[in-house]
C-alpha cells in the first residue's frame, strides 16, 4: 500500500512539474506583450501609422516609411527565394538517396545556421559595393538567403508526406514527370508549402542585422528598389539607441506594430493549414 | 488461342542485385481478363509494373527482355506513350485529392494537355462514370472533391480515370483488396463488363476472385511463371504439382 502511495505522489509531482514549466516558458511572451502595450500604446494612433518621422522636438510623426519599406523588403526577398526554395525542395524530396541531395541537404542546414549579420556582409560585397550605393534590393537579397532554407526544408518535408501512389497514378495516365510534380504533387502539398513561406516571412520581418549596411534606412517613403529603404526593425534599433525619451516611446510602438505583423502572419499560416490541408 | 495483344519475351526484372522475375514468357489475349496469382513476394506486382514501365521509378529497378504491345517493343517506346496505352488501377484507391470528381475523370486529358470542348468533356465524364456504374451515385456532386466518396466508389472513380483515356490494356493491382466485400463484388462485376472493350490484366491474392472473373490465369512462384492456361484448366486440372499445392492452400 505504502509503495503505491509513493508512486502516485511521484506521478503527480511529475505532471505538475511539466505543466508548471510549460507555462513558465510562455511567460516571457506575456511579459513582452505587456511592456509593448504599456509603453507603446500611448504613441499608437492613426498619424503614427500613416505619417513620416519628424525631427526630435517636433510633435507627432510616424513610421509609414518603415512599414512600406518592410513590405518592399518582404516582397523582394519572397520573389527571390520562393521559386528557388520550392524547386530545391522538390529536388530534395524526389532524390532522397542521391549523394548530391545529401550534400545539398547538409549545406542547407549550414546555411540556416549562418549568422544574419554575415548574410548582410555578403549582400554588401555582392551588391552594394559594385552598385556603389545602398538599396532595398541588396537588403532583399540578404533576407532572401535567410528565408531560403526555411522554404526548402518545409517544401521537402511536406512533399515527403505525399503518398507515392499519387505520383504513380499520374504517371500511369501517361503524364510527364514535370507535369506530375507541378500539377499533382505540388497542389497536394500546397498548405505545407505556403505555411513554410509564411514562417519564413515572419522570420525575416524582424531582422535588423542584415539591413544595417544593405537597405540602410531612409526617412522618406521610397518605392525604388535600387534606393535605400527604411525597415521596422532597423527603425526600432535607431530609435531605441537614441538619447531622446519620445523616440524611445516610438520604438516601443513600432515594436508593437512589428509583433502584430508577425502575429497576423502566424495566425494566417494556421488558417492556411486548416483550410487547404489535403486529406489522402 | 485468340488474337494476342501483349507478348512478354524472356523478361528478367531486378531491384538492384536482387532478381525478382526470372525469364517470363507470356502471351496475353485481347479482350480477355488475365489473372496473375501467386504467393506473396513472388513478383506479381513487379510483373504488372514492368508492363507499363512503372518499375523504372522504383529505386534500382531494371529489366532485361522484351514486351511487345501489338508487335511494338514497349521498352523502345517513350514511357509516356506506353503508359497512355496501358492504364493502371492500384491496390488502394488514389483519386487526386485536389481535384473534383469531374476533374479526376478528365485528369488524363487535362494533365496531358489535350484540349476538349465543354461538350466533349461532359460527354466523356458522363459516359465513363456510367461505364463504371458511378454516374447515378455522383451525378449531383460532380464538382465535389473525390475523397468524400467511400472506398469502393473511389476505386471505381480511379477505374473511370484510367479508362477515360481509352487505353488498350488495363492493369489492376489487387484492386479489391482494400475494399469491403460488397464494394469488391461491384468492382468484379465491372471488370467482367470492361473486357468488351479492354484487355484486363489483374493481380490477385484471392483465388475465388481469379476463378470468378478471369479467362486466363498465370501462376507465378518465386519469380517464375509455373503455369499459364485457361482459368478453368488451371483450377480443375493443373499440370504442375506446385500450382495444385497452392490452390489447395498448402502454401502461400
Amino acid at each position: 500500500m505504502k509503495k503505491n502511495f509513493k508512486r502516485i505522489i511521484k506521478d503527480r509531482l511529475f505532471k505538475i512539474t511539466i505543466i508548471f514549466l510549460s507555462f513558465f516558458s510562455t511567460l516571457p511572451l506575456f511579459l513582452i506583450l505587456f511592456y509593448l502595450i504599456k509603453n507603446g500604446i500611448s504613441s499608437l494612433n492613426f498619424n503614427f501609422l500613416f505619417n513620416l518621422p519628424k525631427p526630435v522636438g517636433e510633435k507627432g510623426g510616424g513610421i509609414a516609411n518603415a512599414i512600406v519599406g518592410t513590405f518592399i523588403l518582404i516582397l523582394i526577398s519572397s520573389f527571390l527565394s520562393i521559386p528557388v526554395g520550392i524547386l530545391v525542395g522538390i529536388y530534395l524530396s524526389e532524390n532522397k538517396d542521391k549523394n548530391l541531395a545529401k550534400i545539398l541537404s547538409l549545406l542547407i542546414d549550414i546555411l540556416q545556421g549562418v549568422p544574419s549579420i554575415v548574410l548582410g556582409i555578403v549582400a554588401y560585397l555582392w551588391i552594394v559595393r559594385p552598385m556603389k550605393h545602398f538599396s532595398a534590393f541588396s537588403g532583399g537579397v540578404a533576407l532572401s538567403i535567410m528565408m531560403l532554407p526555411v522554404i526548402i526544408k518545409s517544401t521537402e518535408e511536406t512533399l515527403s508526406l505525399i503518398p507515392q501512389s499519387l505520383k504513380e497514378a499520374s504517371l500511369s495516365l501517361g503524364v510527364s514527370y514535370y507535369k506530375t510534380l507541378l500539377f499533382v504533387i505540388l497542389p497536394s502539398g500546397l498548405s505545407g508549402i505556403v505555411t513554410g513561406i509564411l514562417i519564413g516571412i515572419s522570420r525575416i520581418a524582424g531582422e535588423t542585422a542584415p539591413l544595417l549596411f544593405t537597405a540602410f534606412g531612409n526617412p522618406y517613403i521610397n518605392l525604388n528598389i535600387f534606393k535605400p529603404v527604411e525597415a521596422l526593425p532597423h527603425l526600432i534599433y535607431n530609435y531605441a539607441k537614441s538619447p531622446f525619451p519620445e523616440w524611445h516611446q516610438k520604438a516601443w510602438a513600432a515594436s508593437f506594430i512589428l509583433i502584430l505583423i508577425v502575429f497576423i502572419l502566424n495566425f494566417f499560416s494556421k488558417w492556411v493549414v486548416k483550410r487547404w490541408k489535403v486529406k489522402f | 488461342m485468340e488474337s494476342e495483344i501483349l507478348r512478354i519475351e524472356n523478361l528478367n526484372a531486378y531491384y538492384f542485385e536482387n532478381q525478382v522475375l526470372k525469364n517470363i514468357n507470356l502471351k496475353i489475349p485481347k479482350n480477355k481478363v488475365t489473372a496473375i496469382m501467386g504467393p506473396s513476394g513472388c513478383g506479381k506486382t513487379t510483373l504488372l509494373r514492368c508492363i507499363n514501365r512503372l518499375h523504372e521509378i522504383s529505386p534500382g529497378g531494371r529489366v532485361e527482355g522484351k514486351i511487345f504491345l501489338n508487335e511494338e517493343n514497349i521498352y523502345e517506346m517513350e514511357p509516356m506513350i506506353v503508359r497512355r496505352k496501358i492504364g493502371m488501377v492500384f491496390q488502394r484507391p488514389n483519386p487526386f485529392p485536389t481535384m473534383s470528381i469531374y476533374e479526376n475523370v478528365l485528369a488524363g486529358y487535362r494533365l496531358n494537355g489535350i484540349k476538349l470542348s465543354k461538350k466533349e468533356e461532359e460527354r466523356i465524364v458522363e459516359e465513363t462514370l456510367k461505364r463504371v456504374g458511378l454516374w447515378d451515385e455522383v451525378k449531383d456532386t460532380l464538382r465535389k472533391k473525390g475523397n468524400f466518396l467511400s472506398g469502393g466508389q473511389q476505386q471505381r472513380l480511379c477505374i473511370a480515370r484510367a479508362i477515360a483515356l481509352k487505353p488498350e490494356i488495363l492493369l489492376m493491382d489487387e484492386p479489391t483488396s482494400a475494399l469491403d466485400p460488397i464494394s469488391a463484388a461491384k468492382i468484379e462485376e465491372l471488370i467482367l463488363n470492361l473486357k468488351e472493350n479492354y484487355t484486363v490484366i489483374i493481380v490477385t491474392h484471392n483465388l475465388q476472385q481469379a476463378s470468378r472473373i478471369s479467362d486466363y490465369t498465370a501462376f507465378l512462384f518465386l519469380g517464375e511463371v509455373i503455369e499459364f492456361d485457361k482459368t478453368e484448366k488451371i483450377f480443375t486440372v493443373p499440370s504442375d504439382p506446385r500450382t495444385e499445392n497452392y490452390l489447395l492452400g498448402k502454401f502461400g
